[in-house]
């Protein structure tokens, strides 16, 4: 009953003088056709990007997504995007009965081009000190290529190396790649401007394939003795109906929270540091004394929690790649003999 | 007495008073307060750890950073979800 007076007054939906946050979060963080830089008072200025829909008679179209804001009424060929319901957002067509469908969506979004710039930026950075180590064998490493057989062989000795023990230079290539794609996208998601600033590692999508490729790494390449001690543990017959199931859901929970961990550090992360700026936004309209300070407010805060950000794009992805050595270390037990 | 209690909520859920935003936002809040007591402890622990044998401070650190993360990790299980509520 005491919460009549409070609800009554969250009836409304207030926007704190027209900046509406919720939108300018999910917006940036979310995925999008084209690649929005900025608004120019009226003027969206974004880069197109190509859209690859196969329609429901089986023909493929490949067009830019300007070509939905050239047309009047912002369709293209029978496809536009739903601005409301559950394909919000989506490029979606009108079927035969009427009803919004999705058609087959391959195009190239915002965060497909991330991903597909970022790895070409990684092959060249990884490749080209890859091959000056090939060159020169037995020099030591000067500049970038210093920094980077450090960093590589920080990763690989304390964290690959102790974590699977022996035969770790199996899975070295899969965890070094992981970790690397992992920091390298996390960072250029916190540039702000083209090309950086695309939500990569915090899109659900993209943590659930790194977390299927690692549960790939651990259940393929197990030993028997691992499969035995899921399904046969070694505990007394009282306690096995409850570790069978318990180990068996513990197959796909590991990974599953290998793909929350990362997600939600990197959302939660971009959220805060934009919920941040929209402040000064937000108290534009309550005058220059609130404003100036909410601003230096929001200055400080946000330079912090960038910093932490920087710190937390380390730290995320060494703990995808240890975790996943440390899974794929326990795949391989072998059996001990007890007495 | 239970039973009008839960006929206002579902009164109020109904008129659309935002009860579920209520929820997620009480709920992220809980959610910080169980990191916030866990990663406390986990840092304490270090501290001492590091007090006792300064030498060892680099191993300490990263240990602690590593399930500093793990921690957060559960934390932000609950973050997700009230993000879904919102």
């Amino acid at each position: 009953m005491i919460f009549i007076p409070v609800l009554s007054a969250s009836a409304e939906e207030t926007k704190g003088g027209g900046v509406d946050v919720k939108e300018i979060v999910f917006g940036h963080i979310g995925d999008s056709y084209e690649w929005h830089i900025t608004t120019w008072g009226e003027t969206h200025i974004s880069i197109p990007l190509p859209v690859i829909v196969m329609g429901s008679n089986g023909q493929w179209h490949v067009f830019l997504s300007s070509e939905f804001h050239h047309s009047p009424t912002g369709q293209y060929a029978g496809f536009y995007v739903a601005e409301e319901g559950q394909f919000k957002g989506k490029i979606v067509e009108k079927s035969a009965s009427g009803t919004e469908v999705r058609p087959m969506d391959l195009s190239i979004t915002k965060t497909a081009f991330a991903i597909i710039l970022n790895s070409i930026l990684l092959c060249v950075m990884i490749l080209g000190v890859a091959r000056w180590a090939k060159k020169s064998p037995n020099q030591a490493p000067k500049g970038f290529n210093g920094f980077m057989e450090m960093f590589i062989m920080d990763i690989n000795d304390n964290v690959i190396k102790t974590c699977i023990g022996k035969g770790y230079e199996r899975y070295a290539p899969y965890l070094l790649t992981v970790f690397f794609f992992i920091f390298f996208n996390n960072l250029m998601g916190l540039i702000p401007i083209f090309p950086g600033g695309a939500n990569v590692t915090g899109n659900i999508a993209i943590t659930l394939t790194l977390a299927c490729c690692t549960l790939l790494a651990v259940n393929l390449f197990a030993t028997k003795e691992y499969w035995k001690e899921i399904f046969w543990p070694d505990v007394p017959l009282m306690l096995k109906p409850i570790m069978i199931p318990i180990e068996m859901v513990g197959i796909i929970t590991k990974p599953f929270a290998l793909m929350i961990r990362l997600f939600a550090n990197m959302m939660a992360g971009h959220s805060v540091i934009l919920s941040l700026v929209c402040l000064v936004f937000i108290t534009a309209a309550m005058g220059p004394v609130m404003n100036g300070s909410m601003t230096v407010v929001s200055v400080f805060f946000g330079i912090f929690m960038n910093i932490l950000e920087l710190l937390v794009a380390y730290i995320q992805a060494y703990v995808f790649t240890m975790l996943s050595a440390v899974f794929i270390g326990l795949s391989k037990v072998e059996p001990h003999h007890v007495k | 007495m239970l039973g009008t209690v839960l006929l206002q909520a579902a009164a109020a859920g109904a008129a659309g008073l935002g009860i579920g935003k209520l929820g997620a936002a009480i709920g992220a809040g809980i959610a910080a307060v169980g990191a916030g007591i866990g990663i406390g402890k986990i840092g304490g622990s270090a501290m001492e750890a590091i007090a006792r044998q300064p030498e060892s401070a680099g191993d300490i650190r990263m240990n602690m950073i590593i399930i500093a993360a793990l921690v957060e990790g559960v934390a932000l299980f609950a973050v997700v979800v009230c993000f879904l509520a919102l």
